[in-house]
């Protein structure tokens, strides 16, 4: 990833994109290679059976652009891991399957949902992305687009880096400024 | 919130169960903290979360009369890392004193239903996709990955978004030779792969209350098909071995999709290629040729599914080249299977029996299909790849089904091969 250029939130990357709906977990990463406990193995099997290139040509700070329910099927954590561990600094996706949309951001991979409005951005352009405002701009056409915003509780799971590291600072789960937390 | 004349409306169940868990009253739409009545978690997500739950600073976890323990997804272990993953689980339940399933007790969500370790009303997570099966208990139960799990381990909570609610009243009788899988189908065809997806599906109608534990958990299964967070069935005719307290949804509680489906001629039912949302009627793939059948999963592998196939194969040979692999549930269903003379009429036919667990379902081992194979089976989904091989086709169907088409050779109507 290169340097934030504007903003701490800011992150730049380079798009694969892969506009097509339901892309399952399997897909994502075959249960046959999730056996293991080793992240990096993962990595070089992410998008294996959607994309054979796919892994070779992710660079750390890449962003993946996808379709509609991202993610369906199982519950495999190796999902995101895997994308993360190829080098996706986030994912964009026009909408998420409930429980990968949890571990991404469990495991602080940020996921954006942008809906069904059109778009123009393809592989190779240049993104950069507030990740917390949901502001999404395309360097290499000018286009910039909007997305959905996270609940709080997400926020500042994803801030901290993921869910691990949200539990060692707060030790319980908190919902800042909702009746009933409990802090 | 309010209905149109101004009184504050009902609430759904999973509304009611999450208000019981979250210590006030919640609604749709609203974030909440909950307390959690039990945890499992298995060989394919249980390593990870052990993982997290130690780099989250956990020694104990918060209960261990209510976390579980399955090894079912590799099991047993087709190789040395699988095999060193199970004993690093074998040594966190010993250590933990939770509870433990070790190989060939079966698949989880049946070992969880089997063993009561969810009950009626209970907020359950499980590290797998079908934990809504607990659904068909009458629990709000939601699948989880790994570090979701952990957090729980170590609190005993965990924080979600109270769903909306879709409503589904089935309307009409089952015709005869449909099953709960067939109308599930159906449904998930309806709604979509992500069509209930962040929400809660409620089953109801006078079919459901014809049905037994086992159809009910073939229908809650499904609910995670349509992407939903759970699936609850009414508990209207729900027997269980010991007394519960039913939750039923106010009468005026407020969903935001209500289907009214009839399945009073309710046709057999099928999923092609390449998802389980790609369903149509039999008639329209019959005549599929297909290389092997699989009857097996936490779908469709219980005793009443086992005796479907047995009634269909018995005394009949499977069609040449074509083979049939069966993992039964649990190994409480493969010892009334064997008493009863189930597993002998299926294994005369022909089939193939391995260990209770997932088996082929997730494509780890014990079933791969070859290139350009075409598989029939009674799991759940049939995403590219499921099975172990991207180049294979995955058709769903009932059990009746599965077997009526091992006997052609092709995708056959049971009615006709086994009147
Ligand atoms: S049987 Fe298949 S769907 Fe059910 S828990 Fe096992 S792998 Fe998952």
């Amino acid at each position: 990833m290169t340097a934030p250029p504007s903003g701490d939130a800011a992150l730049r990357g380079v798009a694969h994109v892969y506009d097509l709906d339901d892309i399952d977990t399997d897909r994502i990463i075959p249960g046959k290679r999730t056996k293991t406990l080793v992240v990096a193995d993962m990595a070089r099997y992410a998008l294996e059976d959607l994309d054979p290139g796919f892994a070779r040509r992710a660079q750390a700070g890449d962003i993946l652009v996808v379709g509609r329910n991202f993610g369906c099927g199982s519950s495999r954590e190796q999902a995101p891991m895997a994308l993360k561990a190829a080098g996706m600094a986030l994912v964009i996706g026009r909408s998420f399957a409930r429980i990968f949309y949890r571990n991404a951001i469990n495991i602080g991979l940020p996921v954006l949902e942008i809906g069904d409005r059109p778009h123009a951005i393809a592989t190779g352009h240049t993104l950069e992305v507030d990740a917390e405002a949901g502001r999404i701009s395309d360097l290499s056409d000018g286009m910039t687009y909007s997305a959905s915003q996270l609940p709080r509780v997400m926020l500042d799971i994803l801030r901290g880096g993921g869910l691990v590291n949200y539990l060692v600072k707060y030790g319980n789960y908190r919902l800042l400024g909702q009746p009933g937390e409990d802090s | 919130m309010s209905n149109p004349s101004g009184a504050v409306r009902g609430l759904t169940v999973a509304e009611k169960i999450i208000s019981a868990h979250a210590g006030r009253a919640v609604r749709a739409g609203e974030l909440v903290i909950a307390r959690i009545d039990g945890v499992m978690a298995t060989d394919a997500t249980g390593p990870l979360a052990i993982v997290a739950f130690s780099e989250m600073g956990g020694k104990r976890v918060w209960d261990p009369a209510k976390v579980s323990l399955i090894l079912d997804h590799a099991a047993p272990a087709p190789n040395e890392r699988v095999s060193n993953l199970h004993g690093m689980m074998r040594a966190f339940a010993r250590e933990q004193g939770c509870h433990f399933y070790d190989i060939g007790a079966g698949i989880c969500h049946q070992l969880m239903v089997e063993n009561e370790h969810v009950r009626p009303g209970d907020l359950f997570l499980g590290a797998d996709s079908h934990t809504p099966t607990y659904g068909a208990l009458n629990a709000f139960a939601c699948g989880v990955g790994s570090t979701d799990l952990a957090g729980a381990l170590l609190t005993g909570r965990t924080w979600l978004k109270v769903p909306e609610t879709i409503r589904i009243n089935l309307v009409g009788r089952m015709p005869s030779g449909v099953t709960a899988k067939d109308v599930a189908l159906k449904l998930v065809g309806l709604i979509g792969a992500e069509g209930a997806n962040y929400r809660a599906v409620e089953f109801a109608g006078p079919a459901i209350r014809e049905m037994s534990l086992s159809p009910r958990m073939t229908l809650a299964n499904l609910a995670s098909e349509m992407g939903a967070k759970t699936g609850l069935v009414d508990p209207a005719g729900l027997t269980l071995p010991y007394d519960f307290v039913p939750t039923s949804p106010d009468p005026d509680a407020e969903y935001c999709v209500i289907h009214s489906v009839d399945i009073g001629d309710l046709r057999p039912q099928v999923a092609r290629p390449h998802s389980p949302g790609n369903v149509s009627p039999i008639d329209d793939v019959l005549g599929v040729r297909i290389d092997a059948g699989f009857i097996g999963s936490c779908t469709n592998a219980r005793l009443d599914d086992l005796r479907a196939a047995a009634r269909i194969l018995r005394g009949r040979r499977l069609a040449a080249g074509v083979r049939l692999i069966i993992a039964p549930v649990s190994r409480r269903v493969f010892n009334h299977a064997l008493a009863d003379g189930t597993i002998a009429a299926l294994s005369e036919a022909g089939a193939t029996f391995i260990p209770a667990g997932c088996g082929p379902c997730v494509g780890t081992h014990e079933g791969v299909p070859g290139d350009g194979e075409v598989v029939i089976s009674t799991a759940n989904r049939n995403y590219q790849g499921r099975m172990g091989n991207p180049n294979a086709q995955i058709y769903l169907a009932s059990p009746a089904v599965v077997a009526a088409s091992v006997l052609a050779g092709a995708i056959a109507d049971p009615a006709v091969v086994a009147p």
